[in-house]
């Protein structure tokens, strides 16, 4: 199983975690500035994982983030990999060519992706578009209230003119 | 007017940026996005967190505000800082009627909070009253949250919703309900163990999704039991079947791959299935081959199916032809450029060579090019492999490897590891001693204090026994050697103190051996070990000791021992430490120093650590003393019924042991020490209730003389605790021991040695609890020494050993019997007379004391030294001890309890060594098999 999911930028700033197993405040701390250490020095052309105290880290760098999930050591990592790959395509398919700003100001949105591909530390949704209809499901409220307000404030502003 | 434009203008933002984040909220985003410094960081958010706390603590804050702030929570709690101030905030969200909020409010708290976290209770109403929601959404919420919040004691309270779930209309509440069955599975198996039909069942559901859910969940029952589901296994392989046959629906494809990730899971279940059972392997044979023919190893995916058949394959019983197929893959991922893919080649190799040993030759090259790959994990990896593959004819290259390896890493996780599996190597195939001793100097030097105390003890029994054979030379030359190579070390700084200890035990016992050093040269060495290491009392304690053993085997020789000034303000230095240990180790090596030649030569002989001890249990030597003892009017010995059968003086041993026996604190006032009578002479039978005395006493006034014994000298002691310590009137049954009283004090011995051998352990088990374990074992004979009723010894073993969970007493009295029965009769440190056999088995029953306090090293060493410090009288002995460590009793017990009981009633001869190599033996459970794995 996935027991966090860790999302740092180059510089080491982090944009997303996700904790599927219990870990104290503390070993967070712990684990992210460890990890961090470990993954971004290393070289371009070298393999993504990293064995790290007895389970295994799997991690892949688009653009500027790094997305990290840890594993067990008897799982696959190559599938691990594609599992990342899988929520970065269904994060581009919903912000439409995501980007790193994208996840600072919705982080919370990247979350709730999240919680759809991945539940109790196990890939839950192998279909991009059951998550995207989910989601979609999700939004539809938000976009309601977005409407109104869009129409609220042309109103506001047809009378204020 | 502007008013309603500023409204406007918030309302236009919050659209932009969605779900109604306020100017704020994005400005404090955007700050910390363009903070240079992580202190600056940190400055923004802690301000952030006071406002936070300021606000959020308002009352009537209106409910979007509040959903704002709580999303600020969660940015600031994933930034490492601490928001539990708002967790309630978060929990009261979740009761919100406005899905939009309630999410945001399951979010937080799944987030925020632990299984095991006190707000969970809080929480449950809400989620059992959304498990029943009409909205599938708030479900799915709810479900999501079930996943990451129930523990094992709230399961019960939403199960019977989630059941009701798994058959609900929309399949991503099916699925959600199933992984969260999973998730309660991990928790607690037995909670849901009756719903397995059901998890079954979902295996056929019409949606894919749900189906891969109950995968998940049948995966982590089949791990742990895989028995009850081998009938699964046809209707696995045919969904396996028709998934790489592409009849699933398009939306699962990736990367036009059907279904990987099912595919995935399926075959790990398949591994689970079929390992080590023909038939249900025969079912998977020809689905795995398709896949293995289908896959695509132009995609890292098809690569990742790929990889999880060969892993499947070398886990079921083994198929010749897919196994073929399997290592042919295997070599291509070898091959590959790509760095993955190497990674998954060693991996799948270290697989495949579990079956097939052969397979790995094949690849020799493309193993040794990872192995020298720049990469880290790949080299890691690498080290793995060759750690499966060792035999005994590469096990120097490989574990050469190893070593260069570890020098270069400074990860201590790593280390140990890496350390303990150059260890394990190194025991099971070693090619020689000599290599052995190498190798092992060098995993303590990188891996320092990583490596447990027991390699160490381990690595110097070796040293002391050799190969075990007749060859005695060969073993000279590898002590020889070790010595030689334990110079050149300690011309290196900072070593561990593991290795220091191995150092010092060696070069105590072998440094002089071969005459190629002086005493003076190897004695220097060890002074400078010692004060090199001002704060490590345990390497100062071993030094000390090797120095009283190089002394010793100096003054045997029949060589003059000048110590040198360094060693000389070492001895003095030690002589008043902090540590009883330490001092008591020093005043023994003064009290050797002392003794005339052939004293020490028979209390230390050269090379004595392996020897075992023989000891005359009937004491029959001793006979002809004891007759002329009776002719000069003593009394004949009484045997303690026959002596309480007196009374009067009994009284003061019956209440102590009675007081030893139910191990309760005593009330009364301790008796008063009375002055003892002048005129006893040396021959008078006086001694066996001097000790009672003695040891009652020793029991009152252990803190007085723990004061003494620092400040005077042996003798003196001896004198004044005497004094101090006899009785009026008491019958007595020896003499009274002085020192240099070799027939008196023989007889001393020498009961003791009867009493000892013809005991019973209850005695022993009585006194512990009282004294720490090494008081009792000296005092123990002083019991026994008055006991010598063989009557009562059966019934108290079975008492005590039942008392005892049956282990202690045994193990002691099976040491010491052990000791009583030995065949050879070398002792090297008996006590300092002249030379007879009641003083080595004295010795003996030191070790089979010795051996009680073998948990701690420190501890473990001062005993033997106690005794060669003792001058030939009892009552030093006890006071010694007094002055020794005090520590826990029973932690010293539990160590013996643990260690020897199973060990030594298989094992009625135990080998009987220097008592700090004995102890060695007691802390590894099977004393001979260890040694096989070395030399074998």
């Amino acid at each position: 199983m996935i027991h966090f999911v860790l999302l740092f930028s180059r510089q080491g700033k982090v944009r997303l975690t996700k904790w599927y197993s219990p870990y104290s405040q503390k070993e967070r701390a712990k684990v992210i500035r460890e990890l961090s250490g470990v993954i971004l020095p290393r070289g371009p052309k070298l393999c993504n994982f990293v064995e790290w105290r007895g389970v295994k880290v799997v991690y892949k760098r688009y653009a500027s983030l790094y997305f990290c999930m840890c594993i067990d050591s008897e799982d696959n990592e190559l599938e691990c990999l594609e599992i990342i790959h899988h929520y970065v395509q269904i994060l581009d398919r919903y912000f439409g060519n995501v980007c790193e700003l994208d996840l600072i100001f919705n982080f919370h949105k990247a979350y709730f992706i999240l919680d759809e591909v991945l539940i109790a530390g196990e890939l839950q949704e192998s279909s991009k578009k059951s998550v995207a209809r989910v989601i979609a499901a999700q939004d539809a409220l938000v976009d309601a209230a977005k409407e109104q307000a869009a129409s609220l404030s042309n109103i506001i502003a047809q009378a204020t003119r | 007017m502007e008013q309603l434009k500023t409204i406007g203008r918030e309302l236009a933002l919050s659209s932009q940026v969605g779900w109604g984040s306020s100017k704020e909220f994005l400005d404090l985003v955007k700050a910390i996005g363009e903070a240079k410094s992580k202190a600056e960081e940190e400055r923004i958010i802690i301000a952030d967190i006071e406002l936070l706390r300021k606000k959020i603590g308002e009352p009537d804050v209106p409910r979007r505000k509040m959903k704002e702030y709580i999303i600020r929570l969660v940015y600031v709690e994933m930034l490492g800082h601490d928001a539990s101030f708002g967790y309630i905030h978060a929990v009261k969200m979740t009761h919100d009627d406005s899905l939009l909020l309630k999410r945001t409010g399951y979010l937080a708290t799944t987030l925020f909070l632990n299984e095991d976290h006190s707000l969970i209770i809080l929480i449950i109403n809400t989620i059992q009253k959304d498990l029943r929601s009409d909205n599938y959404l708030v479900c799915c919420a709810a479900l999501t949250a079930v996943c990451r919040l129930i523990n094992e004691e709230t399961i019960p309270a939403v199960l019977p919703q989630i059941v009701d779930l798994l058959s609900h209309q929309k399949e991503a509440v099916r699925k959600k309900a199933v992984m969260a069955l999973d998730r309660f599975y991990q928790r607690s198996p037995s909670l849901v163990s009756h719903l397995i039909p059901e998890i079954r069942q979902k295996l056929c559901d019409r949606d894919p999704s749900v189906m891969s859910a109950a995968l998940c969940a049948l995966f982590d029952m089949i791990t742990a039991e895989s028995e009850p589901f081998k009938n699964l296994t046809g209707s696995l392989v045919s969904i396996l079947k028709q998934v790489v046959e592409h009849r699933l629906p398009k939306l699962y494809d990736y990367h036009r791959t059907p279904a990987p990730f099912i595919q995935i899971k399926l075959l790990k279940i398949l591994a689970l299935l079929g390992s080590g059972d023909k038939h249900t392997s025969e079912n998977m044979y020809n689905v795995l081959g398709q896949i293995l023919t289908k896959g695509d190893p132009s995609t890292n995916i098809g690569n990742a199916i790929l990889y999880e058949c060969v892993s499947t394959l070398s886990a079921i019983y083994p198929n010749q032809k897919l196994l073929q197929h399997a290592a042919e893959l295997t070599a291509k991922f070898l091959k590959s450029e790509n760095h993955n893919s190497k990674y998954m080649g060693i991996d799948a190799l270290g697989r495949l060579i579990k079956i097939n040993p052969e397979c790995a030759e094949d690849h020799q090259l493309a193993v040794i090019d990872c192995l020298e790959d720049p990469d880290d994990t790949l080299k890691r990896k690498t080290l793995d492999l060759l750690y499966k593959m060792t035999k005994s004819s590469n096990v120097d290259v490989i574990v050469d490897r190893m070593i260069g390896y570890m020098r270069t890493i400074s990860d201590a996780h790593y280390k140990t590891d890496i350390s303990s599996r150059i260890i394990e190597l190194a025991e099971r195939y070693a090619p020689s001693n000599h290599w052995f001793i190498q190798t092992m100097n060098q995993v303590f030097e990188f891996a320092g204090d990583l490596v447990p105390a027991k390699v160490a003890h381990d690595l110097m029994r070796l040293i002391a026994e050799g190969a075990g054979g007749e060859d005695e030379d060969a073993d000279n030359q590898l002590r020889s050697s070790a010595v030689e190579s334990y110079l050149q070390v300690l011309g290196e700084p900072k070593l561990p103190s593991v290795l220091l200890q191995v150092i010092c035990w060696v070069l105590g016992e072998y440094g002089t051996a071969d005459g190629s050093h002086s005493a003076d040269y190897i004695i220097g060495k060890l002074c400078d070990v010692a004060e090199a290491h001002p704060g490590d009392n345990t390497v100062k304690g071993y030094a000390i000791t090797a120095i009283t053993k190089i002394c010793a085997f100096e003054k045997g020789a029949g060589r003059k021992v000048g110590l040198t000034s360094e060693c000389r303000s070492l001895i003095e230095e030690l002589s008043t430490s902090h540590s009883t240990n330490l001092q008591q180790r020093a005043y023994e090596l003064q009290a050797l120093l002392g003794l005339n030649d052939e004293t020490v030569a028979t209390v230390m002989p050269m090379d004595a650590s392996c020897e075992d001890i023989e000891v005359d249990k009937s004491l029959a030597f001793l006979n002809a003393f004891v007759k002329s003892a009776l002719e000069k009017g003593a009394r004949p010995y009484l045997s303690e019924s026959e002596r309480l059968s007196i009374g009067g003086i009994t009284t003061l041993a019956s209440s102590n042991n009675q007081n030893d026996l139910s191990h309760s604190l005593r009330f009364e006032a301790y008796e008063r020490p009375q002055l003892p009578v002048p005129s006893l002479s040396s021959f008078q039978p006086t001694v066996v209730r001097e000790f009672e005395d003695q040891r009652t006493t020793n029991n009152n006034l252990r803190a007085t003389y723990a004061g003494h014994s620092t400040s005077m000298t042996d003798t003196q002691l001896v004198n004044t605790e005497a004094a101090s310590l006899r009785l009026d009137g008491i019958q007595k049954k020896w003499g009274r021991p002085t020192y240099n009283n070799t027939p008196a004090s023989s007889t001393s011995s020498a009961d003791r040695g009867r009493s000892a051998a013809g005991n019973s352990p209850a005695e022993f088990s009585k006194d512990e609890p009282v004294e720490s374990s090494l008081k009792s074992a000296v005092e123990s004979r002083y019991v026994t020494s008055r006991k010598q009723r063989p009557e009562i010894s059966e019934e108290k073993q079975k008492l005590a050993a039942s008392l005892f969970g049956g282990t202690f007493p045994k193990s002691q009295s099976s040491s010491r019997s052990s000791g009583s029965t030995g065949k050879v009769s070398k002792s090297s440190h008996s006590r300092s007379q002249a030379p007879h056999i009641g003083a080595n088995e004295q010795s003996a029953q030191m070790r089979s004391a010795n051996s009680s306090t073998s948990i701690d090293k420190g501890h473990e060493k001062s005993l033997p030294v106690s005794q060669n410090l003792a001058t030939p009288d009892l009552l030093d002995l006890g006071d010694g001890d007094s002055a020794g460590p005090s520590s826990d009793p029973f932690k010293q017990l539990e160590g013996l309890l643990e260690v020897p009981s199973t060990a030594m009633p298989s094992k009625p001869v135990i080998p009987q060594q220097v008592p700090d190599l004995l102890s060695l033996y007691e802390s590894t459970p099977s004393s001979g098999s260890p040694s096989i794995n070395l030399i074998g």
